[in-house]
């Protein structure tokens, strides 16, 4: 399909049209950039909202992102779906398997569902996944689902696209210790323990909400004080006044007050495969997405993001301009014999390559 | 500029109520070993869904097993829906138990080689990637 037909296909709201934008992109073939300029104009206008679902590999992501389908679909929302499986570093091959779990929307012409192999990139989406997700809301998804590879522990591109991020775990996802590592555990605003109805969901649900309370200044808030002595009065007489600058235990056992402009991370169960907590999950969802809204960081966000993409499309194109439009490569095989025998290195080489493009010498 | 050379995308289903999903894990391994991006779309999938995952996939190719005796019927139909939403350039392949004679006919409506039991996997591949390197362009 040619670039004029894509356009106006995208034009007539038509899903191959769509599909075809997408791997125009997806592949960065000609035209790519013009395609992601022209959708532009009409991002950030409606109530688009992407929501990155992220978690080890078998948590139940894929259920759970069709379940959320199926409730935003009960909303009438419409629903854009990228979900993200690894390519093989050896072959270049990719086995794409999270439609298999989200069939109950394969029929509905309201649903977009695209699989996206990661081809190398690391962060737990593919490189384009962020100007894919663009295309969606531009074709007038109200919701768009970002589902990541299984990941580890620091694979966190998700959160930079996702507005909201949702961390899918289990209850043998790990102990005490796996909940206060960096990482993927740091980057979510909505925390779920899938598979709840199995043994050890309510302790990782409390190691969990310890975890934030660590980071929040107090770690022991969920629970009640239970060896803790009854309330007592505030006794005036001995200096005593509870109050921040005082560095004794607080009166009361209770812990301070938070402030109330950070968002707190819900922790969710669920039990996907039955629907358990899935409408509480969206709930979870819009109240962090009016959270962001509310205290104008959703609009702070955006500009990092745009900042983010205009640097990284001047990238690509210098790099362009480098490769093709100056002799750089020229130079570098030149010196290359130099730098094999050791006469010279290659941040010497470099510095003599970049020298000589910047006042055109390789022009 | 163009970037390096794109992955083929196949979809691998299983249309119709045949239970056996053996052998299209074994060719959506097969294929996936190969360097192919394989969408895998599971068991008991009507023509329609196997034809919208094929569009929205944006695949070059899609492959059906089909051991339930109704390929006369699913074929077709699946290679007509495809054309309805303006694929035509998808290639349908496939294999299963199918007759010659049924294969014969098949191919004379548009679907591709079609394979039988005992098929080396090797001879899909090269199938699929003399068939992209006419077809598909980069």
């Amino acid at each position: 399909m040619r670039l004029e037909a894509i356009l106006e296909g995208l034009e007539r709201r038509e899903p191959a049209a769509l599909a075809r934008a997408i791997s125009l992109v997806e592949n960065q073939r000609d035209g790519f950039e013009r395609v992601l300029s022209h959708v532009h104009a009409r991002l950030r206008r409606g109530g688009t909202r992407r929501i990155g679902i992220t978690g080890p590999p078998g948590a139940g992501k894929s259920t759970l992102t069709e379940r959320l389908i199926q409730q935003f679909r009960s909303q009438e929302l419409r629903v854009g779906v990228v979900a993200v499986d690894p390519t093989s570093p050896f072959t270049g091959g990719a086995l794409l398997g999270d439609r298999i779990r989200m069939e109950a929307a394969s029929l509905d012409p309201n649903v977009f569902i695209r699989s996206m192999a990661t081809r190398g990139a690391r962060g737990g989406l593919a490189t384009t996944t962020e100007e894919v997700t663009d295309l969606l809301e531009a074709f007038g998804f109200d919701r768009i689902l970002l589902e990541t590879v299984g990941v580890g522990q620091t694979e966190l591109d998700v959160a930079r696209t996702a507005e909201t991020t949702v961390l899918v775990l289990v209850p043998e996802s790990g102990d005490g210790i796996q909940t206060l590592k960096a990482g993927v555990m740091e980057i979510a605003d909505v925390y779920v323990i899938n598979k709840s109805d199995r043994p050890g969901a309510d302790k990782l649900r409390q190691e969990i909400e310890v975890m934030l309370g660590i980071r929040h200044g107090n770690a022991f808030r969920h629970m009640a004080p239970h060896h803790a002595p009854p309330p007592r009065a505030p006794r005036p007489a001995d200096g005593r006044t509870g109050g921040p600058a005082d560095r004794g235990a607080p009166p009361s056992g209770r812990p301070p007050v938070r402030p109330s402009d950070v968002w707190d991370p819900p922790v969710i169960a669920t039990v996907a495969s039955r629907g358990d907590g899935v409408a509480e999950l969206a709930q979870a969802v819009d109240r962090h997405y009016a959270y962001l809204e509310a205290g104008g960081l959703l609009a702070e966000r955006r500009r990092q993001q745009l900042a983010q993409r205009t640097r990284a499309v001047l990238e690509r194109a210098v790099q362009h301009w480098i490769s093709e439009a100056t002799r750089a490569e020229e130079l570098l095989q030149r010196r290359l014999d130099d730098v094999a025998d050791g006469r010279r290195s290659p941040y010497d080489v470099a510095a003599e390559i970049l020298d000589q493009v910047k006042t055109g010498a390789l022009g | 500029m163009p970037g390096p050379k794109r992955p083929i995308r196949v979809l691998i289903a299983k249309p119709g109520l045949d239970g056996h999903d053996r052998g299209a894990k074994v060719v959506a391994a097969a294929l996936r070993d190969a360097g192919m991006e394989v969408i895998y779309t599971g068991l008991h999938q009507t023509p329609e869904m196997i034809a919208q995952a094929a569009i929205q996939e944006d695949v070059d190719v899609i492959g059906l097993s089909i051991l339930s005796g109704a390929h006369m019927t699913l074929f077709p139909r699946i290679r007509k829906l495809v054309d309805a939403a303006g694929r035509s350039d998808i290639l349908v392949t496939g294999g299963g138990i199918i007759p010659p004679d049924d294969m014969d006919s098949l191919e004379r409506q548009g679907i591709g080689k079609l394979f039988g039991p005992g098929t080396p996997t090797t001879e899909l591949i090269a199938y699929i990637e003399e068939w992209a390197a006419e077809h598909v362009s980069a």
